[in-house]
């Protein structure tokens, strides 16, 4: 029997296929170049204290960078976790406050350098305060141009960095529970052992 | 009255145009801009360049692109600098590299496989109508080519 009539049904199925698996895929999850590259260098204030911080402090440490803004709502939905976290995990954690001042801050006139500072303080340590506080620090990126040389473009964002400076690890968006037990703790653990 | 409503309407495309983004001082640095960031993706409006998006971090990233051309980088060297950061997906035309060949002459490849059915489909064809001729097992064809 000619059965050459299966072939363009096959053709079909396997085109059925390939656009079901690209229907599952998230396009704004986008792989990171910067995962087994050194974490871009940078000198930024701290949250609190005239100090300021380079990831250069770090060298030595297993540590997450984790990129938010009291604006980001999807921030809030991970803070709870994030605070979960730094209390049964021994790695510092970083959090870096992402163009805390925005556009619309500014409406009723620019606003000098000093002052976005101090209301992206203010704002930063109440949203800590009320919410808690998962930060071993914290850093303040008013114009966002560490974010651009961290590939930041969806907060919140975080990065897990090994002792010798290198990324390897990038969450784009929120973090879950899942994510955390799956691949982030084992991670954490791998490299902290060797 | 006729008056002022007219220079009135005649200013509303100025008076409109306030609202816009301010532009670089330097022509020539905006000219680069829009050129080079056309062929950059947004990444927060996916479908949107770099030139043509609103969103924030297209903002800043023009705002970056715009300081790499005061110190006179090339084109090539700003995209590389965008790369470096956001991976090949800011760029709009993929580069040519072992990843992206599929990509680039996987449809020629196709369109080549396709001719070569089509040949071969055609050879066969072609043979089995001569054979056809050639040896008649048809009783009935014999009648018709008697006549």
């Amino acid at each position: 029997m000619n059965k050459k009539f299966l072939i363009p049904l096959g053709l079909f199925a396997a085109l059925v296929v390939f656009l079901a698996v690209g229907l599952t895929r998230d396009p704004r999850e986008i792989p990171s170049p910067l995962v087994g590259k050194p974490a871009p260098a940078f000198s930024l204030p701290m949250l609190v204290g005239d100090q300021r911080f380079s990831p250069s402090d770090m060298k030595g440490k297993v540590w997450l960078f984790n990129v938010w803004a009291t604006w980001c709502v999807a921030c809030r939905e991970e803070h709870p976790l994030l605070v979960e976290f730094s209390k049964q995990s021994r790695i510092p954690v970083v959090g870096l406050s992402y163009k805390e001042i925005q556009a619309q801050d500014m409406a009723n006139g620019p606003l000098k350098d000093a002052e976005k500072l101090q209301l992206a303080r203010e704002r930063s340590l109440r949203f800590l305060q009320r919410q808690g506080d998962p930060y071993t620090l914290s850093v303040l990126d008013l114009d966002g141009s560490v974010g651009i040389d961290y590939g930041v473009y969806g907060v919140p964002e975080t990065y897990l960095i090994d002792r010798e400076g290198i990324i390897r690890y990038k969450r784009i968006g929120p973090l879950t529970p899942e994510i955390l037990q799956d691949s982030l703790l084992p991670l954490i653990q791998q490299l902290e052992s060797s | 009255m006729k008056w002022w409503l007219l220079s009135c309407m005649l200013l509303a495309p100025w008076v409109h145009a306030a609202d816009a983004l301010p532009m670089a001082e330097d022509p020539v640095v905006e000219a680069r801009l829009v050129v080079i960031s056309e062929e950059l993706r947004c990444l927060v409006c996916q479908n949107e360049s770099l030139a043509s998006s609103n969103a924030e971090l297209a903002q800043d990233l023009r705002r970056e692109v715009r300081k790499l051309i005061r110190e006179n980088k090339s084109d090539a060297e700003i995209k590389t600098y965008l790369v470096q950061r956001y991976g090949d997906f800011v760029l709009y035309r993929p580069q040519v590299k072992p990843l992206t060949w599929p990509l680039w002459f996987g449809p020629f490849f196709m369109l080549l496989l396709a001719v070569w059915g089509l040949w071969r489909y055609l050879r066969l064809r072609k043979h089995a109508l001569a054979m056809a001729h050639a040896m008649p097992s048809d009783p009935s064809a014999d009648a018709t080519r008697k006549d």
